[in-house]
């Protein structure tokens, strides 16, 4: 085992198919570890569930979104229409039907800002380099080949037996990711 | 597959993706597009063509800020003319991208992963071309601020209420959420040109636009909440765009306009006219980039299918303004309806009839629906017969209105046509430009849809 004094990132074990993917990703929870996580070409349904992850609070985030902007928008209207008067065939200046239409607008306006950028914060993205683009083989995560990385930072990490596990599951390869 | 069988099976058995693809070739297959491809002559002379319609462009516009909206051919009371009838006509052509990526995702229709991003960049390129014509129809766009709620010694204040108010606020919203879908489906497919590219300044380009994208199974989660999400919210934005277009006309008292079925069947022609465009578009380029084995006939027949229930709906809309001239008792209904389809511009009424709905019914024909050459031909027939539909609407219905001493006839100038043309060749150029620098087809949703696939011939 090569013994570098640099210090590492963590472990990554590669894949070539889904389902082998999704076995190890059930083993690597139910051994415990906690900072592992899967890279795959394209979102493979049931891998959150295997790896244990928390459920997203996107849709909470975009449900706020657009409150803020559907509230933001039909006050705003009724903001404008009424401190700024303008006479039409004597309608009421506060005609609320005729605020729906720009007040969805910003509803959707707002949701969907927020959709991506909650996205994008959560995801700490844009992050333009990462150890895991140090590893070689890492390239192929976005082609063909499927990736479970456990952390050196998990409690329960330990280079050796760690390796071990992580060979245990049947990878093409595994690989120490430099920091 | 063979060429009958091309013809005869029903379009369920149709593959959605040719026989024998995995992971890797479809990665490779879409990708060496971008990353290998030669630029071959025949795309520089496209080029070259689309950008002489943008100077064009630039001519027409220059010299309209010069001596103003004179140089166009409206008048009183055709005030609205070419400006109006363009901006609606590449309104509506965006819809389909939007359909396609947004309706069909939720309906998981698993034939629009092949055609749902090329879609969307027609959506973002048509919105643009769009864009330009209320901006230059305001006759002095340097002072278009004026149209901005701010107070001003001028006493000008927008009327908030008023659906041309709307349509700022619905327009402007559906070229951003239409940006972000486009872009966020781009990311993943980003990272893989990153990863792919031997060519280090494009590394350092893709890379800085996919923004460090892993895959990570944390990141794919969230991202595909956030997808679906948007999908969820550009399906009624599509919906609210066209309808408050509709608005503009059907809340003004002007006959021929003032119709409660106006929303939904301008919304109804938007889709069937975007899908005319899909079809104009992915006829030429599945063949121009090889891209038979993921554009397939299958997606030819299903876009052709929705061509024609549109194409309907539509129709149902054109007898239905019949029965309301009839039906509303009014006289200048009753005039506007038969100077329409009789006065003098009987010409574009009979030629919207002829391309809107007698030409679409030849696709009830599986044959016509699976042969690409009428296939096309049909496509470019409703694209401008989808036009005339917003010249007639216009035209036909402002150049007489209520009070006879008021008539004129409308005729564009060169300016007219000169705008018009040059629209297109901006729309066209983005889209040469497009199909070479960005990946035409979505290269992480393939991926899935090669496992999906796999999966249910394995069951």
């Amino acid at each position: 085992m090569p013994t570098t004094s640099q210090p590492i990132y963590g472990l990554l074990a590669e894949f070539d198919n889904v389902e082998a993917l999704l076995a190890a990703a059930n083993k690597v929870r139910l051994e415990g570890y906690r900072k592992a996580d899967a890279f795959t070409p394209y979102p493979v349904h049931g891998l959150s569930e295997a790896l244990g992850l928390q459920k997203s609070i996107v849709p909470l985030l975009v449900f706020l979104g657009g409150a803020i902007g559907g509230l933001t928008g039909f006050f705003g209207l009724w903001f404008a229409c009424v401190n700024y008067p303008l006479d039409i065939g004597g309608k009421p200046l506060y005609s609320w039907p005729a605020f729906i239409p720009i007040t969805f607008e910003m509803t959707i306006l707002g949701a969907a800002g927020m959709a991506v950028l909650s996205m994008l914060a959560l995801n700490g993205l844009p992050r333009p380099h990462h150890p895991l683009f140090n590893s070689q083989r890492f390239q192929l995560a976005s082609r063909d080949r499927f990736f479970i990385c456990i952390e050196a930072a998990d409690s329960r990490f330990d280079p050796s037996i760690t390796r071990q596990f992580l060979q245990s599951l049947h990878p093409l390869g595994v690989e120490e990711v430099p920091e | 597959m063979t060429t009958a069988d091309a013809i005869s099976l029903p379009t369920s058995e149709l593959p959605v993706v040719a026989p024998g693809h995995t992971y890797g070739t479809v990665t490779d297959q879409i990708s060496d597009v971008v990353l290998k491809r030669k630029f071959g002559l025949r795309w520089y002379a496209s080029v070259a063509l689309t950008l002489s319609l943008v100077m064009l462009l630039t001519t027409a516009v220059g010299y309209l800020l010069l001596r103003g909206v004179g140089i166009w051919g409206i008048n009183q009371p055709v005030g609205w003319g070419f400006a109006i009838i363009n901006f609606v006509w590449w309104i509506g052509i965006g819809h389909a991208g939007t359909f396609i990526s947004a309706f069909l995702l939720l309906l998981r229709q698993d034939w629009r992963t092949s055609i749902n991003r090329f879609a969307e960049a027609m959506t973002l390129f048509a919105v643009s071309c769009a864009g330009v014509f209320p901006l230059i129809h305001v006759g002095r766009p340097w002072v278009v601020y004026w149209l901005m709620p701010y107070p001003n010694v001028m006493l000008l204040w927008p009327n908030f209420r008023s659906p041309l108010v709307w349509d700022v606020f619905a327009v402007s919203t559906y070229a951003t959420v239409s940006l972000l879908f486009w872009f966020v489906g781009l990311i993943p497919d980003l990272a893989t040109l990153r990863d792919r590219s031997r060519n280090p300044v494009l590394r350092v380009v893709f890379g800085a636009a996919a923004m460090g994208w892993r895959g990570s199974a944390l990141h794919w989660q969230r991202y595909q909440s956030a997808y679906l999400l948007l999908a969820a919210l550009a399906a009624p934005l599509v919906i609210s765009v066209h309808s408050v277009v509709g608005m503009d006309f059907a809340s003004s008292i002007v006959p021929g306009w003032h119709s409660t079925i106006f929303p939904p069947y301008f919304v109804a022609g938007a889709i069937f006219s975007g899908f005319a465009m899909v079809l104009t578009l992915a006829i030429p380029l599945r063949a121009a980039f090889k891209l038979e084995d993921f554009i397939t006939t299958k997606h030819l027949d299903n876009c052709a299918k929705l061509m024609l229930v549109t194409g309907m709906i539509v129709a149902y809309g054109y007898s239905s303004e019949f029965f309301f001239g009839w039906y509303s008792g009014s006289n200048a209904e009753e005039f506007m309806t038969l100077n329409r389809a009789l006065g003098p511009y009987a010409w574009s009424y009979a030629l919207l009839i002829f391309c809107n709905i007698i030409v679409p019914q030849l696709l009830w024909f599986t044959r016509i629906r699976r042969s690409i050459v009428p296939l096309f031909i049909i496509s470019l027939i409703v694209n401008i017969g989808m036009w005339l539909e917003r010249f007639v609407i216009v035209v036909t219905s402002l150049h007489r209105d209520f009070m006879p001493s008021a008539w004129a006839m409308y005729t564009p100038t060169v300016w007219d046509i000169a705008t018009l043309l040059g629209t297109i060749g901006l729309f066209l150029t983005l889209f040469l430009l497009f199909c070479r620098f960005l990946p035409v087809i979505s290269i992480f949703e393939m991926r899935e849809l090669v496992h999906d696939t796999a999966k249910k011939e394995a069951a």
